[in-house]
């Protein structure tokens, strides 16, 4: 069942990038007929097809395993995203870490105090509307001064990124058990903490899973930016900086690093999905 | 036993009780007023009544999930607080209230589990409680494999699993279909006459209360009063007892009380 269902998977997620290509090449080369003009009229296609605007998906894809100079060795290009996308991982982690503590305990909080909850929330909506580009330099610049490396502060803006999900989704979570629910444990005499153990944290899960996926891809996002904006040695944001300042010669390489970006983006989804299938679906697929 | 009751220990004895929600604002509602009701161990009570007459809440005042504006409410003698610290009765919800994360014994577990039970100690109990309820093979299932009528067996089982003298049941049967809701009302006089529990029982099926209940309490509406109380004596119940005219004749009582209700 479960097997036919990811064969299933696999073969959408394939599907679906064989069209992209063909709509990237079938878009190309009409522009190529064209001169960059819809078809038929004066208009201009809003993205020029040349190959600096974009390259073919096959050199694309040729750059992923040509090799690259990094320093005074020679790698494929894939081997060196890799390197490059393990750093950003390694942040990002961090970052989602931290950022599933804070937003829980926050969420707690909110539950255990209603003022907190009528006082907290609104600052942290307030939280996420500081562009993260402003903020990133202000971390980074306290990081450093406190004498940390600078994945210490890239962790901490993946950190503000992923908290806010967490918090505002767990506060629902906890407060979704029904009334009866809450006076069965009420019956029983049990604690606040006994209550928030065996019935709120729990019943939480599907509110948590989903925002677990959201805080994921945005710490990775987080990482990234943080990397762009105070420009740190490795990472996958330093690959994309490079690319990016020699991407008139070499846009293929910024495309590849792109993907690479998505490709851990969708890694840390799938990382959350399985823990989530590891703790809450496993046991209600049990049918005898 | 049970016919000489009077001779037994009082398990509820509520006082002149007044239920006032949202006191002093706009929307206060007098619940209950000047409620006295004495329940006697081993008595099976139901609470019928209108919509908004204040039988869930009276309830919940033996319950001590409220606490009442006025009058005093003693479980077996004590607080109805202290009744609810020594957890002196188990609680039988409308929606079984079963945790969809547990499997069937799990769920029975859980109070167990609250009191510092050891594992071994909760599997006996809950193997007991699944036999009394007789769901032994459903042991492992989670509540949404189980029809209604299972899970609310489940609730049962785990509102007795620390072995509770009193059982408040919410409209238990309430959500169940009328097939089910009769086979689990045979089902739970048969738990009541195993296990000697004291039970109340909130409904608003004049059948339910007649067939079940050695005592009806009606209570009329706006604000929520004892309007009479109707003794019952059907002996042993079978599904044929649905068609003697002794339940004929307690269902009819019942009807016309509730009807004086309606009419004020």
């Amino acid at each position: 069942m479960t097997k036919r269902k990811a064969l299933r998977t696999a073969f959408t997620v394939i599907v679906t990038l064989v069209l992209f290509v063909l709509l990237w090449e079938g878009y190309k080369w009409m522009g190529q007929q064209t001169e960059d003009h819809w078809p038929g009229t004066q208009f201009g296609l809003p993205v020029s097809t040349d190959d600096l605007t974009m390259p073919h998906a096959s050199d694309i894809f040729n750059e992923l395993t040509d090799e690259i100079r990094a320093g005074r060795e020679t790698l494929p290009m894939t081997v060196y995203l890799a390197k490059k996308a393990a750093f950003t991982f390694l942040e990002a982690a961090i970052g989602f870490s931290l950022g599933v503590i804070v937003g829980l305990l926050l969420a707690i909080f909110m539950l255990r105090w209603r003022f907190a909850e009528r006082g907290f929330l609104p600052w942290i909506n307030v939280s996420q509307t500081v562009p993260l580009i402003a903020l990133a330099p202000i971390v980074v610049t306290w990081a450093r001064l406190q004498g940390y490396p600078d994945m210490v502060g890239i962790s901490l803006i993946a950190t503000y990124l992923t908290f806010f999900p967490v918090a505002v989704s767990g506060l629902r979570g906890l407060q979704s058990p029904d009334s009866s629910d809450v006076e069965l444990m009420r019956s029983y005499a049990a604690s606040w903490s006994s209550t928030l153990i065996k019935l709120r944290l729990p019943a939480a899960r599907p509110f948590l899973f989903p925002a677990f996926k959201l805080a994921a891809t945005l710490s990775v996002v987080g990482s990234i930016v943080g990397e762009i904006s105070i420009g740190t040695k490795t990472g996958l944001g330093r690959a994309i900086l490079d690319f990016a300042q020699r991407y008139a010669v070499w846009p293929e390489r910024l495309y590849s690093s792109v993907i690479a970006a998505s490709l851990l983006g969708l890694f840390v989804f799938g990382l959350v999905n399985a823990a989530e299938w590891l703790v809450i679906k496993r046991g209600r697929e049990v049918l005898k | 036993m049970r016919e000489n009751s009077e001779n037994l220990e009082e398990a509820v004895s509520i006082r002149a009780a007044d239920k006032v929600f949202n006191p002093d604002s706009d929307n206060e509602v007098q619940a209950l007023l000047g409620i006295n009701l004495d329940i006697k161990e081993g008595d099976f009570i139901s609470l019928i009544g209108p919509s908004g007459c204040g039988k869930s809440t009276l309830l919940r005042l033996i319950a001590d999930l409220l606490v009442p504006t006025a009058g005093q409410v003693k479980v077996f003698g004590k607080t109805a607080n202290q009744a609810r610290l020594d957890q002196d009765y188990g609680m039988v919800f409308q929606h079984s209230g079963l945790f969809d994360w547990r499997d069937v014994s799990a769920n029975i577990e859980l109070p167990l589990e609250l009191k510092g039970w050891s594992k071994a100690d909760r599997q006996a109990r809950s193997r007991e409680m699944l036999e009394l309820v007789r769901l032994e093979e459903f042991k492992d299932h989670y509540p949404r494999q189980l029809s209604g009528g299972m899970q609310q067996r489940v609730s049962i089982a785990r509102a007795l699993s620390f072995e509770p003298r009193l059982l408040l049941m919410d409209e238990p049967f309430g959500a169940l279909d009328e097939m089910t809701r009769e086979h689990m009302q045979v089902e739970l006089l048969r738990i009541w006459r195993e296990t000697g529990t004291t039970v109340v029982f909130v409904t608003h099926s004049i059948p339910e209360a007649a067939f079940l209940s050695s005592k009806v309490v009606v209570l009329s509406p706006r604000p929520g009063r004892i309007h009479s109380e109707i003794t019952v004596d059907l002996g042993d119940r079978t599904d044929q007892t649905r068609q003697d005219p002794k339940f004929f004749q307690a269902t009819t009582e019942v009807r016309e009380a509730l009807r004086a209700v309606e009419a004020g």
